[in-house]
This record gives structure tokens, sequence and C-alpha cells, in this order.
């Protein structure tokens, strides 16, 4: 009858490794090795240098609105890295340097931004979903990949992604509820950018954390640097040891701040501060992981300039390749709009396609079909 | 040959299907010890146990969203959704995601899943649980649709469905669950998705129906030929997408009149399709407007007046003789 205590036994703890004047904490600093580190120096890199280019090309029409990466690099350069390529990777829509580490080229992004489905589809071999645009809607798919992990007996993980905006929707509650409830090896990485365009963190949450949250779901929570490569790295790396021994989801916060604009249709000047801005600017994760790389003496100048002409040469080859790409007649044909709806087409549809068809004058065209690729994944 | 009502039937291929391929999973709310509400999985999960047969938390876009993930990842789900009325919690998930994976990777994954879900009125049930929206369904692209109308064709669509390599809505139309028993053979049947069938053949009117309203069309056909000598010739559709339109065009090409009766609301309808289809491709032929009996454009009444919305012999007697008369 009294009013009790009950006592929630999970706590939540905070993690950094490398901060923003690019000291380190050697107790917990993971275990890489030098190439690795560079490989992940390289990836953060190029997606930053994508970044810039791509919003060159969107302002001269060349592609469409995009949403922007930079500052955000560490979170899926460190989450991916946690994976192995039998694990599965489900981002939402700012993890350039994940997705290209995982498989992906600059080449299927560029598509993607140019209008072509082509962008969306996982290269051969790599276990992963494109990208997804309905907020928190791909949460319950990697729910759903965990739980069907489980039924196989796959000894394998998940991770995902959703941004701070992501935590106020339905889906979200639903798939971190399923997660839990299955003990699917699913991680949640949250890349909490503190804004969903202009709706500022305080109206997407009453609480204070979003990893505080897990501790409703009967899942481990951390919050993380989200501008520390190292710290992203090892949080995601234990939790997917974890999944992957059976132990369940885990939901990995990792704070940032969006020092760019959320795609190119939108002009930040409207609601942030730029003070807070500039402040954020100063603590994006590529500054100081080229200190650490330089401190360890696996970067130096002559390294960087190799770096950045590998990455010249990568960004100028795929818009080269995209150019060429979106002229082929895979790409090109209208027609082949109806061809992959269903695995064959059905007579109703077929009937449409010989009327755009016969709209273009392209009958003689109306009954080819572009082979459908084999199934990716490891099934 | 074994004689067995609507749910039954169901439930006979659900198993047969999780005996003869593992991938084959069920999910959803109540569905494991307690069987289903309506008892369509009776005995799997004594069967196949706890992995298999998934009892999930009460989230309709959760099961439908995880089935989704299922599917991509190599399994075949058969979510269940306890009502229809229900299943636009799921919405976003099968319009966003189920019909377009296929689509957006350029044939690169794609979601083999089954949802099912008890549709239609009358069986006195509360708000929400009596509806009949396959036309939202039909009208997003990249799903399949389909509605049995009795034991036989429910066990072979079902199977069909489940080895459909493309997203299938199963709306099982809950006032036929035990309404009547039918023969089903002991092999597995399989009946093509697409597919109408002409369950009578007669002349000088085409009564096109499907799911429950089948009852409905079969009573007005025998008050038809027995009051005013006139045996119309009867469509059973079975699949709303694809709609086998070529079937039905035939027998109205032959009679000349169509009558097509459904339970949903009018306003872009099943209903609505099929008369359109027939006004584009047999205008010519047609005696008479292409008449809809269907459910009113309100939300279908609680229950003390449902049998006003839901389309009976009686009503559609009356639309068979103001088209044979016009």
């Amino acid at each position: 009858m009294p009013r009790t205590i009950l006592e929630v036994k999970q706590k939540i703890e905070y993690l950094s490794i490398l901060n923003d004047k690019a000291e380190v904490d050697k107790a917990l600093e993971p275990k890489l090795t030098n190439e690795q580190l560079k490989h992940m120096y390289t990836y953060m890199l190029m997606a930053r240098r994508a970044d810039e280019r791509f919003l060159n090309l969107q302002r001269q029409g060349r592609i469409g609105t995009f949403p922007q990466t930079t500052g955000h690099e560490a979170i899926s350069m460190g989450a991916s890295m946690a994976l192995k390529k039998s694990d599965w990777h489900v981002p939402a829509y700012r993890e350039l340097a994940g997705m290209l580490h995982r498989g992906w080229t600059l080449v299927d992004q560029l598509l993607l931004w140019a209008g072509y489905e082509q962008g969306q589809s996982p290269p051969n071999g790599v276990n992963d979903l494109p990208i997804c645009v309905p907020i928190a809607s791909q949460l319950l798919h990697a729910a759903g990949i965990g739980m069907a992990m489980n039924i196989k007996g796959d000894k394998h993980a998940v991770v995902t992604y959703l941004g701070d905006g992501a935590t106020s929707e339905g889906d979200c509650h639903e798939a971190f509820n399923f997660a839990a409830v299955f003990k699917a090896p699913v991680v949640f990485v949250c890349n909490n950018n503190q804004w969903a365009i202009s709706v500022p963190l305080s109206r997407q949450m009453g609480c204070e954390t979003v990893a505080q949250k897990a501790i409703a779901y009967g899942m481990p929570g951390i919050r993380v640097d989200g501008n520390d490569v190292l710290a992203v790295y090892a949080a995601v790396h234990e939790a997917v040891e974890r999944a992957r021994a059976g132990g369940g989801p885990t939901l990995v916060e990792c704070l940032t701040f969006r020092i760019v604009a959320h795609t190119t249709a939108d002009d930040p000047k409207k609601y942030q501060k730029e003070e807070t801005r500039k402040e954020w600017a100063a603590k994006e994760p590529l500054i100081r992981f080229a200190k650490y790389l330089r401190d360890k003496g696996i970067l130096n100048d002559e390294v960087q300039k190799q770096i950045d002409a590998e990455i010249e040469t990568t960004i100028r080859d795929a818009i080269a390749k995209m150019d060429e790409k979106i002229k082929t007649d895979e790409l090109a044909n209208p027609l082949y709009t109806f061809d992959y709806l269903y695995a064959e087409i059905p007579p109703f549809l077929q009937k449409q396609r010989d009327e755009l068809a016969h709209y273009l004058g392209k009958d003689k065209e109306s009954s080819s079909k572009q082979p459908n690729h084999a199934h990716a994944g490891s099934h | 040959m074994a004689e067995m009502n609507m749910a039954k039937a169901i439930n006979k291929a659900l198993y047969e299907a999780m005996e003869r391929d593992s991938r084959v999973v069920v999910l959803g709310e109540d569905v494991g010890q307690d069987e289903g509400v309506f008892r369509v999985t009776e005995g799997l999960w004594a069967k196949f146990g706890d992995k298999r047969v998934m009892d999930t938390p009460l989230a309709e876009a959760g099961i439908v969203g995880t089935s989704i993930g299922m599917a991509i990842y190599g399994l075949r789900p058969v979510c269940e959704i306890q009502f229809a009325g229900f299943d636009y919690f799921a919405y976003h998930q099968l319009e966003s995601h189920a019909a377009r994976f296929r689509n957006r990777t350029r044939g690169r994954l794609s979601v083999p899943m089954v949802m099912r879900a008890p549709s239609g009125g009358g069986i006195r049930a509360l708000e929400h649980h009596s509806e009949s929206r396959e036309g939202t369904y039909a009208h997003t692209p990249g799903l399949k649709v389909v509605i049995p109308s009795g034991p036989r064709n429910a066990r072979a669509l079902l199977h069909a469905a489940i080895q459909d390599p493309d997203p299938v809505i199963y709306y099982e139309p809950k006032a036929l669950y035990r309404l009547f028993k039918e023969e089903v053979p002991d092999e597995i049947e399989v009946m093509p998705l697409g597919q109408a069938k002409v369950v009578q053949e007669g002349k000088g009117i085409t009564l096109i129906s499907y799911g429950a309203c089948m009852r409905a069309t079969l009573e007005a056909a025998e008050m038809l030929e027995e009051e005013d000598g006139v045996k119309p010739e009867i469509i059973d559709l079975l699949s709303i997408v694809p709609l086998d339109m070529d079937t039905v065009c035939k027998s109205v090409q032959k009679t000349g009149r169509a009558v097509v009766i459904s339970e949903e609301p009018r306003y872009c309808s099943v209903a609505s399709e099929v008369s359109s289809q027939l006004n584009d491709t047999v205008f010519l032929y047609l005696e008479a407007p292409v008449r809809r009996v269907t459910g009113f454009d309100t939300p279908i009444p609680f229950f003390s007046k449902e049998k006003y919305y839901i389309p009976d012999a009686e009503r559609v007697l009356m639309a068979c003789r103001e088209t044979l008369s016009f």
C-alpha cells in the first residue's frame, strides 16, 4: 500500500575516447590496426569531399536534392567498421562514409541523387538495404532481419541508423520493442544531430538523452561523442559482439550537431544560431581524427597528399561514370519503369507499358524486358 | 477429400506450407498459443514452435515491418493482422516498402510475404471490425490482392500467395469462415493468382463479384432464374490484383450486360475499376450501363444497420432487373 521506490537497474554511460582537442584516452583506445585507421580516415574524407562536390553538382542542376553528410562521417564510419561482411547494414540517409566502406560506390550515390533507381540497388555481395527516406520505417526492417537471423540460427548482427527526429515516430518505438522482445541482434545507432530540418531536439523529446529510452525497452543504451569515430566504433563493436552472442539489441546514441543544411533545399540560417553552428563545426570529426593519426605517425603531409589525390580521382571517375551511365538504354529507357515492380510483369501492366511505348513511338521495344538481378544477401 | 469450412481450409494451407517449406513463418497477435482469434492458426504453434509461430507485440506496423525484413533476409513470412480494420496502422510499411523494394532496387531485393487479415462485415462485430478496403491495396502499385470465396479456393489461393515472389494481401471474408463446408482434396492444390472463375455459365447478363458477396450474388442468380427465367453468367474474381479482365470481358461481350457486386465503399472501388475497364474494352457490346452494387460511401454502419450497407440478394436482384429492362 505505501508508495515505494522501484529501482530500475540500468544506467546510461557516456563514452568519449578522442576529444575535440585530439587527446586520446589510452585505456579506452580500441584495437584497430594502422591500416584500418588509415582506411577509416580515407573513407570519412572521401565522404566529405564527395559531399562538397555533390553540392556543386546540385547547384549546377546535374543532380537533384540530396541530404548532406558533412560532420556526420564518424557515426557511420565507426559503426560500419564494427561489422563483418556477413552482417547487415540498414542506413537512414546520412551514412555515406559507412555505405562506401560497405561496398557502395559514389556512382551509386550519384545515380540516386540524379534520379535513377539503379543507385538504390545494393552492389553484388553487399548485405545492405539502400537508404530509406520515410523516417524510422527502416528500423523495423532491421528488427525483422535480426529476428530472421535468430530464426535461422545465424550468428550475424544488424546495424541500423536513425536520427533524433526519428525517435518521435511510432515505427521507432515498435522497432525498439520488437527487437528487445525477440532479442534480435540489432544495434540501433542514433545520429543525434539535434535538428530535424528546423525542429530542435527539445521539440522531439522531453527527456535528457536518446540513450535513456533504451532502459524502458529493456536493452542497454549508451551515449557517445558522435564526432569521435573511436568512441562510436568502440560502443558499436561492443554492442555487435553482445548481439552476436544472443544478448539482443543495443541503442547507441551518437551526439553531434548538424553543421550543414538538412538538404540542398534547406536554409538553416532561418532557425539555427550561427554561433552554435560555428562552435560545433570546430568539433567536427575529421580535424581531431587527422591530428590523432599524425600523432600516431600514420598520417603526414605526404600521405595526406596521396589520399587527396586518390579521393580526387575516385570522385572524378564517379562523375564521369554517372554521365556515361545515364546515357545508356538501361538507365534512359522509360519503358523499364514497368519491369521491376513484380517478378513477372502482369498483363495489365504490360498493357500500360505498351501504351507508353506507343506514345513514345517505341512499339517494337514494348515486349523487351530487363532481366532481374539475382537476389543479394546470405540466403 | 475431406469436408471443411473456410477457417479450417486456410489453417490447412498454413500447416501444409509450413511443413513443406522451412522458410515459412507465421506471426501476429494471438496466433500462437491462442491459435488466432478465429482459430485460423490452430495447431501451428504446437507443431512448429515459438521460432516459426510468433506471438508479437500489439503493433501492426511492427508486424508488417518486421515481416518485410524477414522476407528480405530469405524467409517467407505470413503475418496476420487480427482485423482488416486495423491494417491501416501498417499501410505505410506496405505502400512505402513491401510494394517498392523490388522496384527501387531494380530487382535486387524482394519482399515475398503475405499479409492475411479477416475482412468484411456480417458478424455483428463492433466498430473497426467489419471493413472492406481491398480497393486501397488494389490502388497501391506493387501489391497483389487476393480474396477467396470458399474453403477450396481459399486453401489453393493461400498456397499460391505464399509461393508468390511478391507481397500479397490475402483478405479472408470473415463472414464465410464457418458459413459452409466444402470438399477439399487431400493433395495440395495451387490456384494461380490473376485468374477469375466462371462459376456459372449463362446468358443475358453477367454478375461479377468476389469474397463474401458471392453468397448474395449466387442467391440473387437463383431468384433471377426462378422468377424471371434468366440464367445469369456468374464470375468470381478471386484475384483483385492482378485482375482477370479477359475472363470478365469475354463474358460481357457475350451477355451485353453486367452487374458488379462488392461490399466496399463505391468511390474508387474494385467495382468501379471493373466497370471502368468494361467501358474501355467492350463498350460497343453493352446493352445497358454497367451497374455497381456496393457498400455506400460512408463508414460501414454499426452492426444494427450493417445489413442495409452490405449488398444482399434482394439488392442484387433489383439491380439485375433494372439492367435487364434498361
